[in-house]
């Protein structure tokens, strides 16, 4: 007998397989979890790798507090959900020092999510990490290994990784090396929505377009979330119907103007498009191969 | 695109050609023709095309999949990278590998995991030798679907009969390696011919087109639901007392409640109780399913183990024939042991000396002692428990390994079982009535094996030889095993490479071990300078009687003594291999005994490691300075 396999079930058993594996070879791993769409698969994913247990390991929150509302909540709905353990970090460091994204440029990132994971991760001394980037997001992920391994002061070398063959998955390192597992490393942003319409995963209704205040900036669509929004001499908000590809830090993330309310619709959008998702990012276009340089020193 | 439903089926390929065969342009034009590159990636891919492009004005699509900045610039990619679009009916992943020195061991890894091969051919060259190459690598791994994309046929000006040539060259060649089928496609991917669509320029061919074949070939995991099931076993799920579930991926046939199953290596056999699932348990689970199963009986299984069908499951063995690709700039030492990874099996394994090495290029078998990086070739290997396998041609899942450095915890090498030299099971140790207690206790001693080590020149053998006199002399019955009556006899077929080195520890343990079965005090005195070697034979011991004495003598010392004149020759040139001169030595990090020569005379330590051996071991852990 056989059963054709669908592409996202080939894709969710390949990850419980990444999942299962990095908890029966490592002695401390943790689940990095953004909020974001790619969190919320990762998550569901890990919950039914592990189900009827609980997934053996933390969630780790590397807070900006300049996350949308809207992510706060979520977060602590699936927590309450899930069952699993919260771990909140913020950069002592930055919080001092009034880090934020109005005056900082790419100081905030840099600070409050690089310098923050590196941080979390050493503090709690963890020796895995999952984490939901994808191959199809940007050039130099590409290349990345599922199992990246990280030295002890958690540099990334793309020159020295190891080869990976079949399924099989080397997670041997010395005491203060640790690798980093990429689960939804073969799944491109439209499986990730497919999969999120058919297995009903919680998602941030930012997702999902609705009328919300915004300004226009540098080429960017944002949306004023709280008051903090510091608005330039001339800019109002204006109500517009609004919806996001990507979550991150509000003053830094682009809307698209979209009337897309529900995942078919989103789907519908995504299959017309002709923007790839991290154009509404901020970050990525600080300097030509801008994500490879933030890798190489430790961001996710 | 794929429709919003979700329901396409998933196939990986690997693009196998060297640097001008346009490998890049052809995943760079299906990205493009499946309309999975987005605007901003266009504009962003024309302003880089008219930058650094090799295209003039036009779009340079080879730009598209060169990913890291330092390779951009050196116009060449350096590793496997990982592509992604989809049609109406298939989602695909390409595995792109560069076509430059390091090819061998990024083609075998992104080839480990594909489907399908196209193999690609300038056809101004027809077939050359790297096509050879490319087409054994993918044959190697078992790649059973090929594609010969004979690519630039606007360069021959769409010639029939230049391109019927071509294949009939290939196939030639490909009957030679036992490729028993391949589908031929005349191509040119920089304008797009036969790759979606038929093309008007090559009238005479009547397909499929490129992207035809890629819908249609059938993919590995559909072939594998058709063999008898088995499951490794990954992780036992222990929620709590009541439930016991084991987790694992599928890699055969397909499993239902009721079925018999036994689980290997034990060899019990149950029924499968429960396919758990978050949401409902399943009525039936597949090859190429992650699942939790229950068991209706008690039976011992844990990781590393494997679920198989009850009346067809697959054997054990620790000796095997394998093909090995090397992947590390060290080489391979034979004798030396490794971690072998096979499915979720994790155990100790040694090379012996490759049969033969194989020439990639020219499929010709040399001999070899060892393997490079990038290297091919075909060796036995024996482990340290039965590994439960099947032989790598009719199973990928089964019988594909990797090998993992004990030290440096790199991944060095992967490997293929063909088949078991001998079946663990009949092989049954000679119960002998006389055991190594009987003949210890004969003696009035516990069997032990003293391991000296340190540079040359430290004074291993004037101290070994000393506590043998001091044993003697309180009536042990003991036996020094040095260079003097190893090297001469037993070792005399090796030299000082590192390879021989590991051999001849090897060896040396293998025979202290017979002497500690006769009741022995063993002593060694070798500098046998790799931790790695020191580590086996403590592991060949029984616990407790390997006892590791760190002779620590200051190279400037040692080479000032130079009893032998062998420090003057080796500076002088005169003599390779030698330890702390051009060969390293690895300090032994917990030895269970350090004597620093400077500092304490022969004698004196020589007393010293006597009370510790006869007073055993209770006191204490640790290392015991001297």
């Amino acid at each position: 007998m056989t059963v054709a396999l669908t592409h996202l079930e080939r894709l969710e058993s390949e990850s419980v397989h990444i999942m299962r594996e990095v908890v029966a070879e490592n002695d401390k791993p943790v689940m990095l979890y953004s909020v974001g769409k790619d969190s919320a698969v990762m998550l569901h994913i890990a919950r039914k790798a592990f189900y009827p247990s609980l997934p053996p390991f933390p969630l780790l929150h590397v807070d900006t507090t300049w996350k949308f509302r809207a992510m706060y909540e979520m977060r602590d709905r699936m927590t309450r959900e899930s069952g699993m353990q919260l771990i909140v970090h913020r950069n002592p460091d930055a919080l001092a020092r009034g880090i934020n994204p109005f005056d900082h440029g790419s100081l905030h990132t840099d600070l409050w999510k690089t310098e923050g994971l590196k941080q979390a991760l050493v503090q709690h001394g963890f020796d895995s990490a999952f984490g939901g980037a994808r191959r199809d997001e940007e050039k130099s992920r590409a290349k990345e290994r599922i199992f990246s391994f990280r030295s002890a002061n958690q540099r990334w070398d793309p020159k020295n990784q190891r080869p990976e063959l079949w399924n099989l998955y080397n997670s041997r390192k010395a005491k203060g090396e640790s690798i980093r597992v990429f689960p939804l490393s073969n799944w491109t942003e439209l499986d990730i929505w497919q999969y999120i319409l058919s297995e009903n995963v919680p998602i941030v209704p930012l997702y999902l377009a609705a009328r919300r205040p915004t300004v226009k900036r540098d080429g960017l669509l944002l949306m004023v979330d709280d008051d903090r929004f510091r608005l330039r001499a001339g800019e109002t908000p204006v109500m517009r119907s609004i919806r996001f590809r990507t979550l991150g830090c509000y003053p830094l993330t682009g809307a698209i103007e979209s009337s897309a309310a529900t995942l078919p619709a989103i789907i519908q959008e995504m299959l017309l498009t002709s923007t790839s998702e991290r154009q509404g990012r901020a970050i990525d276009h600080d300097q030509a191969a801008s994500m490879e340089h933030k890798k190489q020193a430790g961001y996710f | 695109m794929s429709g919003a439903s979700g329901q396409t089926s998933l196939l990986r390929f690997i693009t196998c050609g060297s640097v001008d065969d346009g490998k890049s342009t052809l995943i760079g034009r299906l990205l493009y023709d499946t309309k999975t590159i987005f605007e901003d990636q266009l504009s962003a891919l024309a302003a880089d095309s008219k930058r650094i492009g090799t295209q003039g004005q036009n779009i340079d699509f080879a730009l598209l999949v060169d990913g890291l900045a330092a390779e951009r610039e050196q116009g060449i990619t350096i590793d496997v990278a990982y592509r992604f679009f989809s049609t109406e009916r298939r989602k695909f992943i390409v595995a792109d590998t560069p076509g430059h020195e390091q090819y061998t061991r990024n083609m075998v890894t992104g080839a480990s995991t594909a489907d399908l091969a196209v193999i690609l051919i300038d056809a101004r060259k027809g077939v050359l030798t790297q096509t050879r190459r490319h087409s054994y690598l993918a044959h190697l791994i078992g790649i059973k679907n090929l594609v010969l994309a004979v690519n630039k046929m606007d360069l021959i000006d769409y010639d029939q009969s230049r391109y019927t040539k071509i294949v009939e060259d290939y196939r030639a060649f490909a009957d030679s390696i036992g490729i028993r089928s391949f589908v031929p496609i005349p191509i040119c991917s920089l304008d797009g011919d036969n790759i979606t669509t038929l093309s008007g320029n090559t009238r005479w061919f009547s397909g499929p087109t490129l992207l035809e074949q890629l819908e249609g070939a059938e993919v590995d995991a559909t072939a594998a639901q058709q063999r008898p099931f088995r499951m490794p076993v990954q992780w036992v799920n222990r929620p709590d007392l009541d439930f016991r579930g084991f987790s694992g991926l599928i890699s055969d046939g397909f499993i239902r409640p009721g079925d018999a199953v036994r689980v290997l290596p034990s060899g019990k056999t149950s029924t499968v109780a429960r396919l758990v699932m978050m949401g409902g348990d399943l009525k039936v689970a597949v090859a190429g399913q992650s699942v939790t199963l229950t068991l209706a009986h008690e039976v011992d299984c844990s990781r590393g183990d494997m679920i198989t069908a009850a009346d067809n499951a697959p054997e054990a063995a620790d000796q095997f024939e394998s093909t090995i690709v090397w992947m590390a700039d060290e080489p391979l030492l034979p004798g030396r042991p490794y971690w072998l990874k096979l499915g979720t099996q994790l155990l100790t394994a040694t090379i012996h000396t490759p049969k033969f090495q194989v020439n990639v290029n020219t499929l010709e078998h040399l001999a070899a002692k060892t393997l490079g990086l990038n290297a091919i070739g075909v060796a036995n290997l024996s482990t340290d428990k039965p590994l439960v396998f099947e032989p790598y041609e009719k199973n990928r899942g089964l019988g594909g390994f990797i090998l993992i450095d004990k030290i440096s915890n790199a991944t060095v090498a992967a490997g293929m079982l063909h088949f078991a030299l001998r079946r663990a099971g009949n092989v049954h140790w000679q119960a002998l009535d006389i055991d190594r207690d009987s003949h210890a206790s004969l003696k009035h001693q516990r069997p032990r094996l003293l391991w000296f080590t340190g540079l040359s020149g430290a004074g291993k053998s004037a101290i070994a030889n000393l506590v043998q006199k001091k044993l003697y002399a309180l009536g042990k019955h003991s036996f020094l095993l040095d260079g003097d009556n190893v090297r001469h006899g037993l070792n005399k077929d090796l030299g000082f490479t590192d390879a021989d080195r590991v051999e001849n520890i090897r060896r040396i343990g293998e025979v202290a071990k017979l002497m500690t079965d006769a009741g022995l005090i063993v002593l060694t005195a070798f500098i046998s300078p790799f931790r790695a070697e020191r580590r086996m034979v403590r592991g060949m011991s029984q616990p407790g009687e390997f006892i590791e004495i760190y002779v620590e003598t200051p190279l400037a010392v040692a080479e000032q003594r130079d009893v032998k004149g062998l420090y003057k020759k080796a500076r002088a040139g005169e003599l390779k291999h030698f330890t702390g001169i051009d060969s390293p030595y690895e300090t032994p990090e917990n030895p269970e005994i350090r004597v620093n020569t400077v500092e304490t005379s022969a004698d004196e330590a020589a007393d010293l490691i006597v009370a510790y051996v006869l007073r055993g071991f209770d006191e204490g852990t640790g290392a015991k300075k001297v």
